[in-house]
């Protein structure tokens, strides 16, 4: 008994100890009483030094935290009990929150670096006018692969993934959206298909792929790639750009028959209690030098033209990562299908997958 | 019985090696300055520097440890009591629906119970952040703790508690002197896997958290998108050495001069 | 029992926890269980449940909850047993659960580089003239390391069960010319059921609602009823599916523990199984 008193007394020191740490730490790095922003955004997915530029120019205190998948981000914003200034949905997210009065409208007139943004990028058809979100980076759907360990197929075309020297070398990501996108795209159908008899064909396609599936993953794909574990992945550009960097034997190639394009929005949550923070920080995030050096940082894609005109010409110039209007037409941007046919897509993924083993 | 020893050393150490393995691969990749996980380029210390640069990332873990500890202590002793509680029911069937009840927890997946968590918060208008994140600890927890009790309680002989109260004992003395010291060792077995569970956590505490209180483990699986940074092998570097000289430390210390101690004593 | 009241107080907090924690998410999911997408009163979610794809779920569900729970119990076993046989047993026995506090999807991403085609293994293998092996994204490496996450959870209760072995009892089944193999499987392993038990079940249950690995290790050619539920509420947004599954993960659950329950309780099991 003696012990276990002990232990406890022991337990309940260390964390008053490890309270009154943390407590010091808040007060040192000086930002205890300022007006916060606090940022929802997705891990990893900014320069953590433009946080300490923004916090020094505007005088508002960042609080940042990161989330991992839009609907996760979607159902915290929804229950309330925590008010975020700023959040990151990807477009067909954006949609949603529309529909369900989550988002607040966006005052053009506090946002004059709306102008360094790429006119191709505003008034899409999920936000018409720009009126709840603001770009933030955008890119593909691809297949990135690895020539040393093909005997020089290319990509051009997605039917060359059913190839039977493959086997067993194709990863795929953990999206309904995508694969069955894929299915749909290698038969020339739009990836918003909600025809059935179209689904049904996409997956009978894809079930004849499956014996060139080496697994169905999600950001572990990265990982694997660089370690040349598989020979081809259907992933996102941004993804791929990663890979490339760390991996120059690998290439990234979009198919023609088309393939998705997406956007990742900044979005003022209706829950924002700072929204006058909400405008500046967005505002703050378009400035040339800044995208400029977010871009750098994180690698995607960026929408900032002024901010493409202070980057690495190697970089902005490859048609891989910025693939020229033209070839943008190729691509389809998803459409909000709505929870019923999300939930049929859903379905016939699910039934892939286990026919896998 | 020389022959069985040497397999027995042989057999644990097999098993020793396995369970460390994966953990000093970690480790071994904090020191590349190549800045991934994939190839070995050469060492560095750099990733340590960076780790003691980051207060944002110190704050997190010292939260993490604080939840941790706290949450595993109270569902410890709540789980303790909830056990005495099942194991002197007279009635069988309904100590078996506790029963039941009681691994609901452990078998509903992280994101049901997170939601349904989230969901009850709001409800109850309680402020995300340390508070929702403690108690939701605290509260999956609590099974584990009741598992791990529950076999070492049912093992007790109730004549000896008979006994104990026929010599005149308090309700209170035989709790403390008869049946505590008796479940000890199932206590901090108990205790240890509730810390498991908590430092392991990442869905529930997601769900839960906000107003900038976050966890370690929520933090590692945002970054999983962009790719985890060897900062975080560092980090993990450094909480493995600690925790291991603790635990050596804490051991020894609380071995001299004592006769055997520690989580199975039985006396 | 006289004092029979003074112990409900100090368990109140335990109830109301199950109250708050237990009761009222359940209550929870099995509301919107009986709702469809748009929030009206269903049955579809049950009947949906019955088709092929969630039955041949739920059948692979349990076949690899049962693989990964045999595989930790035969590891665990032996462990526990030579654990309580070394000299600082205490201490052996923190070093096996110090593992565990490490973060769980860092260690996986470690599994993914040690199980990998350049990886130590291969490596290992090559240098017996072994060519490389696929050991990611395979029905072994996925319970191995399922194994591995659980393990403690299952050496603990053995070796708080066999710690307390009376090892006179051993000696005198040695001397009335019992066998090794009789020893065990009439004396030990008897008086240690309880420990397993709690092991299994500690094991098992978990086990059912595995997610994460199933993708990162399994590459999704393993699915469990986790999974599953996790993309309903993720994913498709679907609760009111999820929740169904979530209901017979439960109602599972409860059958698993009347099978592994006690039948008898507390003074009787030393006499159990003569």
């Amino acid at each position: 008994m003696k012990e276990i008193t002990r232990s406890v007394i022991a337990i309940i020191l260390v964390c008053i100890a490890l309270f009154f740490v943390n407590d010091y730490l808040n007060k040192s790095s000086g930002n205890a009483s300022n007006d916060a922003v606090t940022i929802y955004n997705w891990g990893e997915y900014i320069d953590p030094e433009l946080l300490t530029q923004f916090e020094e120019e505007s005088g508002y205190r960042v609080v940042y935290e990161t989330f991992d998948s839009n609907e996760a981000m979607m159902t915290k914003i929804e229950q309330g009990g925590t008010s975020y200034d700023i959040a990151v949905p990807s477009e067909y997210a954006i949609e949603t929150m529309k529909e369900n009065d989550l988002l607040l409208p966006i005052d053009h007139s506090k946002i004059p670096n709306l102008t360094n943004v790429d006119p191709y990028f505003l008034d899409l058809s999920f936000d018409p006018k720009n009126k709840y979100s603001v770009p933030y980076f955008w890119g593909t759907v691809g297949i990135v692969y690895n020539p040393a360990l093909l005997d020089g197929q290319t990509f051009e075309s997605w039917e060359a993934l059913w190839d039977l020297s493959l086997k067993g070398q194709i990863l795929l990501v953990d999206g309904s959206r995508e694969v069955i996108g894929m299915g749909l795209n290698s038969l020339g159908y739009s990836l918003n298909s909600t025809d059935e008899n179209e689904l049904q064909e996409a997956l009978d396609k894809l079930n004849k792929l499956t014996p060139n599936v080496k697994a169905i993953i999600g950001d572990e794909v990265t990982q694997l790639m660089v370690n040349e574990e598989a020979a081809v992945a259907l992933t996102w550009s941004g993804q791929a750009a990663d890979m490339m960097w760390e991996n120059e034997e690998l290439d990234f190639s979009i198919p023609q028959e088309g393939s998705n394009l997406w956007f990742d929005n900044m979005v003022i949550p209706k829950t924002a209690a700072n929204v006058e923070g909400a405008h500046a920080f967005i505002n703050f995030m378009l400035g040339a030098e800044v995208a400029a050096q977010n871009a750098d940082y994180v690698g995607y894609s960026t929408p900032n033209v002024a901010a493409i005109d202070l980057m690495d010409e190697e970089v902005t110039s490859d048609e891989r990562f910025y693939p020229s209007e033209e070839l943008r037409d190729n691509l389809e941007v998803y459409n909000n299908l709505g929870l019923e046919m999300l939930g049929v897509y859903n379905e016939l993924f699910l039934e892939f997958k286990m026919g896998m083993n | 019985m020389e022959k069985t020893s040497k397999f027995a050393k042989i057999y644990l150490a097999l098993v020793f090696i396995i369970l460390y393995a994966p953990i000093l691969y970690l480790i071994l990749y904090s020191f590349n300055s190549g800045g991934t996980m994939n190839s070995f380029d050469t060492f560095t210390w750099e990733h340590y520097a960076a780790v003691f640069s980051d207060t944002r990332l110190i704050m997190i873990l010292i939260n993490t440890v604080i939840v941790a500890l706290l949450s595993a202590l109270i569902a410890t002793i709540v789980g303790v009591f909830g056990a005495l509680g099942i194991v002197f029911m007279r009635n069988k069937s309904l100590r078996n629906s506790i029963l039941s009840l009681n691994n609901v927890l452990i078998v509903s997946p992280d994101v049901v119970i997170g939601a349904s968590f989230l969901i009850l918060f709001t409800m109850i208008g309680v402020k995300l952040g340390f508070a929702s994140v403690l108690i939701s600890h605290i509260a999956f927890s609590i099974p584990i703790v009741v598992l791990m009790v529950l076999p070492k309680l049912q093992e007790m002989n109730s004549s000896l508690i008979d006994a104990a109260a026929d010599l005149g004992a308090t309700r209170k003395d035989i709790l403390t002197r008869v049946i505590i010291p008796f479940i000890k060792p199932g206590i901090f077995v108990g205790f240890f896997m509730a810390l498991t569970y908590s430092l392991d956590d990442f869905a529930v505490t997601f769900f839960v958290t906000g107003n900038g209180f976050t966890t370690l483990s929520v933090e590692i699986y945002s970054m999983a998108r962009a790719g985890i940074t060897l900062t975080i092998n560092a980090l993990t570097g450094i909480i493995f050495v600690v925790t291991l000289l603790l635990v050596i430390g804490y051991y020894f210390v609380s071995q001299r001069g004592k006769k055997p101690v520690g989580l199975g004593v039985r006396k | 029992m006289q004092n029979k009241n003074s112990k409900s107080i100090y368990s109140v907090p335990y109830f109301v926890w199950i109250l708050l924690f237990v009761i009222a998410p359940i209550a929870l999911i099995a509301y919107y269980s009986f709702l469809d997408l748009s929030g009206n009163f269903t049955l579809d979610n049950y009947k949906n449940f019955f088709t092929s794809v969630y039955l041949k779920l739920t059948l692979s569900s349990f076949w690899y909850a049962f693989l990964i729970t045999l595989f930790s119990l035969i590891v665990a076993y032996p462990t526990a047993y030579f654990l309580t046989k070394t000299k600082h047993k205490q201490l052996w026995l923190l070093l096996i659960i110090i593992p565990s506090w490490i973060n769980l999807l860092l260690k996986t991403y470690a599994f993914i580089g040690i199980f990998g085609l350049s990886g130590p293994i291969n490596a290992f293998l090559q240098v017996f003239g072994i060519s490389e092996q696929q050991i990611l994204f395979t029905d072994f490496s996925f319970i191995f390391v399922s194994v591995y996450i659980f393990i403690p959870f299952m050496i603990l209760p053995i070796f708080n069960a066999l710690d307390k072995l009376n090892p006179s009892l051993i000696d005198a089944s040695k001397d009335l010319g019992a066998s090794n193999w009789t020893t065990f499987s009439k004396v030990i392993f008897p008086l240690t059921i309880n420990g397993v038990k709690a092991g299994v079940q500690a094991v098992f249950i978990p086990s059912l609602s595995l997610f994460m690995i199933t993708r990162l290790i399994a590459g999704n050619k393993v699915i469990t009823l986790g999974t599953a539920i996790e993309q309903q509420f993720l994913v498709t947004q679907n609760w009111g599916m999820g929740s169904t599954i979530a209901v017979f993960l439960i109602i599972f659950m409860v059958i698993i523990m009347i099978i592994t329950g006690q039948r008898e309780k507390g003074a009787t099991s030393y006499g159990k199984n003569k």
